[in-house]
């Protein structure tokens, strides 16, 4: 098959090639050096904010996703409102990058619209800490991708989750509070996890928002790279191959997990058709 | 829906909207007052008319090449040989794995000037393998739904007992039942190609999202501009899945891809 050819070209063999390269140097010899590196200095903090940065919007980015998510598709919520909403979801979550970092510096840059607005009521946030080209700037970009992310993946858990289990719930005296204790959450969880799981992926692998925002200045993982490959001439170009086949590993790590959560949420899914 | 429920949902188009906003109305500003000045400027740059048909091209190539491998390969899978589904579902959920960053640095590792002719190493086109990799999860999962809905056996032995042959069977018959799937995995590819920076940037090849980081290095107001009609090119692809009849919530996970 010409598919499975082209995958293995251009697919796994480069990234093959990247996990010999990591253990290799310029020379053809084999090293762990570039792997222990990973451990150390500047390459260990790199890792440490992509993953921060990437737990963070996961978390915001899925909770505030299953809230609207919730409110605008459960069942008495308009189904008119439907289709729009999610065509939204999804111009939103593929609206990344280069121009989405654009976006925010018109919207929360120095002089941008929000900016100019809290300022004139005397709550200007580069006074009170805070930076568009920083930690929590990109954290607040990145969620503008995260958020509908997450209700597109969730969409079809909530459709799952059954009026009738609601009805018998509060038929048989159960509070709102105890519906969500002891139905809704339990049967939505996997989801709800798996789905942040995801997001996490997404945001861990995410290059060019990021560059366009800090201009390459912040130091995640996949920037460092980026500079190893093409912004320094002395740079040992194994050293990017040490970061790329560690960016995969914690990747495939996550993905597990998501596989794991997966299943059990599948569970509910198939008792639901 | 509840109180509470339109106040996450107006809290939700606040946050989605204003950044629109913002933009919209900094590519209009032009000193004091407002003007098409920007879009005028844009439009009459050589360079963004290079960059954009260059991405439109290679947009088309890589739609083109995809469609190509995954119409037999899905159709194939779905007649013959089920019990290859795994295999190549889990090739196709790979780029979540590997991720832009690293499978451009792997294909530059591997296809360099040692043993791929320099002409094709300077050519932009050299980003078309990653990109249709990029986009297997897009065509494949799109694809594969159309032929879920459809009853491939039949519609082949049909076919063949009439006398048309493989060719004839797939182009005649089957492609146009699985067109809607075909568009959906063509809109979205359209999207992602229209959109990637990273593999463009990092094989230093100029394309139009890597002009649109260019013009944002230099001009403040034109890039607002190229960042709203970025946005109108994403909103044409996803509004285009939505005409050729593909529900949006059954989307594939869309993943990496241009961020």
């Amino acid at each position: 098959m010409p598919f499975l050819a082209w995958a293995v070209a251009f697919l796994l063999v480069p990234a093959g090639a990247l996990l010999i390269g990591a253990f290799r140097t310029q020379d053809g010899e084999y090293t762990t050096q570039f792997i222990r590196d990973i451990f150390k200095g500047s390459s260990l903090d790199a890792y440490v904010k992509s993953i921060e940065i990437s737990l963070i919007t996961a978390v915001l980015g899925g909770a505030l996703g299953f809230l609207i998510a919730y409110a605008a598709l459960s069942p008495g919520a308009p189904r008119l409102l439907r289709p729009a909403f999610l065509t939204f979801c999804g111009v939103a979550a593929n609206f990344g990058g280069v121009p989405l970092a654009f976006a925010f510096i018109s919207t929360l840059g120095t002089v941008g619209m929000a900016t100019r607005a809290l300022d004139s009521i005397g709550l200007n946030p580069y006074d009170h800490g805070f930076t568009l080209f920083g930690f929590w700037g990109l954290v607040v970009t990145y969620l503008y991708f995260q958020i509908p992310l997450m209700i597109i993946i969730i969409a079809p858990a909530i459709d799952g989750l059954k009026a009738e289990w609601r009805e018998a719930a509060s038929n048989l005296g159960a509070s709102a509070t105890q519906y969500w204790r002891y139905v809704g959450v339990p049967v939505l969880l996997p989801s709800i996890l798996g789905s942040m799981v995801l997001l996490f992926g997404g945001s861990f692998a995410a290059y060019a928002t990021a560059y366009a925002l800090t201009s390459g200045h912040i130091g995640l993982v996949p920037l460092k790279i980026g500079e190893l490959i093409n912004g320094n001439v002395l740079s040992d170009p194994h050293q990017a191959y040490a970061l790329a086949f560690g960016m995969v590993i914690v990747i495939a790590v996550a993905m597990s997990i998501y596989f794991v959560l997966d299943r059990r949420a599948s569970r509910w899914r198939r008792s639901v058709q | 829906m509840s109180k509470s429920g339109w106040f996450w949902v107006a809290i939700g188009l606040l946050y989605f909207l204003l950044p629109l906003a913002a933009t919209a109305e900094f590519s209009l500003k032009d000193g004091d007052s407002y003007s098409f000045a920007a879009y005028r400027e844009i439009l009459d740059d050589p360079q963004f008319r290079d960059t954009f048909f260059l991405s439109l091209k290679l947009a088309a190539v890589t739609i083109f090449v995809a469609l190509l491998l995954f119409v037999p390969t899905v159709y194939w899978v779905h007649l013959r040989l089920p019990h290859l589904r795994p295999l190549v579902q889990f090739l196709c959920a790979l780029p979540f794995v590997v991720p832009p960053i690293v499978l451009i640095v792997g294909i530059l590792y591997v296809y360099n000037y040692k043993w791929v002719p320099a002409n094709y190493l300077g050519s932009p086109y050299y980003l078309i393998p990653g990109y249709v990799v990029l986009g297997f999860p897009f065509m494949f999962f799109a694809l594969d739904n159309a032929f879920r809905a459809i009853d491939v056996h039949t519609l082949t032995e049909a076919s063949q007992s009439l006398g048309a042959g493989w060719t004839r069977t797939l182009l005649r018959v089957i492609l146009p039942n699985i067109s809607a799937g075909a568009f959906a995995g063509a809109f979205l590819t359209f999207a992602l190609v229209m959109g990637e920076f990273t593999m463009a940037s990092l094989a230093l090849f100029s394309t139009f999202p890597t002009y649109i980081n260019y013009i944002g290095q230099t001009k403040a107001n034109p890039a607002a501009a190229l960042t709203i009609i970025s946005f109108g090119i994403t909103w044409l692809a996803l509004l285009g899945i939505l005409l050729v009849g593909r529900r949006p919530g059954r989307t594939a996970v869309q993943v990496g891809g241009t961020h």
